[in-house]
């Protein structure tokens, strides 16, 4: 359990909050053109992460906006937060 | 040469105050090279060693273990075995190792304590009923014993479920399956290691893996804490590290691995001796041999590695107990602890090879590995051996995320992820 920073509401507890897996998998442009292999890697394939990993969070039971998270899952240590469409921020 | 566990090597060792029981299993130090090296001390990887020696006459293994065996999830998961599943793949899979798990006191000679107490799934709204319903007739089409039963016979069966319809989510019926129960999980670890050591298998512990050296597409050993090893074929289970290992031969898998939680209470009296399931409110209870109520939590839904989870996970767990069996409301809790559980997309395992030669993974076990640690260890010895998955894990191949021949056991497994 921990506190979020919510980009938009500030400081909450964890249990507000849902978690929505690796952040910046882009959905394919063009669907119809992939391979089985490429539909596999975007739906199922993750990096799965022990250290840095960059994640989404919804504020489910909050503000309900999605944002951003740099955490670290070996301790669950957050790193960065920072909103929906901004660059990741760099080490 | 092992000596037999018998009442007559007890009796022959209580004179010498049993200081002198022979070692269960070796402390080797890693020889340069091994034909087999398995990647995880857990239950799964002891019994793929031994299956691999015993089965397909391997005389060459190595099992690598970073910590002790049987100090991850083999000793942390609430130790259910059923083979209750719906889909006709899984049913073949977890059977089997039902199975095996009648038969292994004697064959391991190491008692598991293998307790056939029967395992109840309940039943709280009108879906749970129908999916209920629909997984007891498709157990019963592949040989699995399962009945429906209804609220009075699941009152009868447990008389401490509190089965008035006025609490928040009623009891409407439930499942049971007779031959399904619990066992001992550390003694299956260590039943395993003995009888792998006996055959010659090298059980390393304190031995951490670092790098697997690749050259091309197959493998060529693996860089460890206590250096390197050489091997042509690596069978990886590591269960919430899996994801670890695979990106170290630079590949990706389909899992996610969550905090799973657990608890166990004071130990009282024999008061509840069978399991009992919630999917629906999420509440597990059995009770340990020591008394102890054994409660099994769920997942968070957020990746970590931390082996801690949230505290509302518990409270929601316990809520849900104190409402099924209020004679608990005083009870108090001795420890909580957490593993990290790998889950799959559609909550069923991959026994499977990949696009690596020689190196083979055993994984996404999710929240409900330990009960299939019997079969899950001779199926892999199968594939490792064979380069060949038998037609028992055939459909637990890598390959299904890509076919889209998923094998969706969210119902069945019983903990919501």
């Amino acid at each position: 359990m921990f506190v979020i920073n919510c980009p938009y509401c500030g400081q909450r507890e964890q249990s507000e909050f849902k978690a929505g897996g690796e952040a910046h998998i882009v959905r394919p442009k063009q669907p119809t053109e992939l391979s089985d292999d490429q539909w596999a890697e975007y739906l199922f394939m993750r990096k799965n992460i022990k250290g840095i990993q960059f994640e989404r969070w919804v504020h489910s039971h909050g503000c309900r906006k999605w944002f951003n998270m740099v955490r670290d899952t070996s301790n669950d240590e957050i790193k960065a937060i920072y909103k929906m469409g901004e660059k990741p921020p760099v080490k | 040469m092992k000596n037999k566990y018998s009442i007559i090597s007890l009796i022959k060792n209580s004179f010498t105050y049993h200081e002198n029981w022979q070692k269960a299993w070796g402390d080797p130090e890693p020889k340069k090279e091994y034909d087999i090296v398995i990647i995880g001390g857990g239950g799964h990887g002891l019994a793929t060693a031994y299956y691999l020696a015993k089965k397909h006459n391997v005389k060459n293994i190595a099992v690598l273990e970073k910590g002790w065996i049987g100090g991850g999830n083999t000793g942390r998961n609430t130790t259910i075995i059923r083979s209750n599943y719906l889909w006709d793949a899984s049913a073949g899979l977890y059977d089997h190792a039902l199975k095996i798990w009648e038969k292994l006191s004697q064959e391991l000679n190491y008692n598991v304590m293998f307790s056939q107490r029967g395992v109840m799934n309940l039943a709280h709204n009108l879906q749970d009923v129908r999916d209920l319903k629909r997984r007891t007739h498709a157990n019963r089409l592949n040989g699995i014993d399962s009945v429906y039963l209804n609220t009075q016979q699941v009152k009868k069966f447990c008389p401490i479920i509190n089965t008035s319809p006025d609490i928040r989510y009623p009891v409407l019926g439930g499942t049971l399956q007779r031959r399904a129960g619990t066992a001992r999980h550390d003694a299956v670890a260590w039943g395993y290691a003995r009888g792998a050591d006996e055959m010659g298998v090298d059980i390393i512990q304190n031995c951490e893996v670092k790098g697997i050296k690749r050259s091309g597409d197959s493998v060529d050993g693996v860089e460890t804490t206590k250096g390197f090893i050489k091997t042509k074929k690596i069978g990886v289970v590591a269960a919430g590290h899996s994801s670890v290992i695979a990106n170290m031969a630079g590949l990706k898998l389909p899992l996610e691995s969550k905090p799973l939680q657990a608890l166990v209470s004071e130990p009282v009296k024999p008061i509840i001796d069978t399991v009992v399931m919630s999917n629906a409110v999420h509440a597990y209870v059995s009770q340990s041999d020591k008394g102890e109520l054994v409660i099994g939590a769920g997942t968070d839904d957020y990746v970590s590695y931390s082996q801690k989870g949230s505290h509302e996970i518990v409270e929601g767990t316990l809520n849900a107990i104190l409402e099924l069996y209020p004679i608990f409301s005083r009870m108090r809790m001795l420890r909580q602890w957490g593993g990290i559980v790998d889950i799959c997309p559609d909550a069923s395992p991959i026994i499977s090879k990949t696009p690596i030669k020689g190196l083979y993974f055993n994984c996404g076990w999710g929240t409900g590995g330990f009960k299939a640690t019997p079969g899950s260890g001779d199926l892999f010895a199968h594939t490792i051996a064979n380069d060949e998955p038998h037609k028992l894990n055939a459909a637990f191949n890598l390959n299904r995320f890509i076919s889209g021949d998923l094998v969706d056991e969210h119902g069945a497994a019983a903990v919501a992820h």
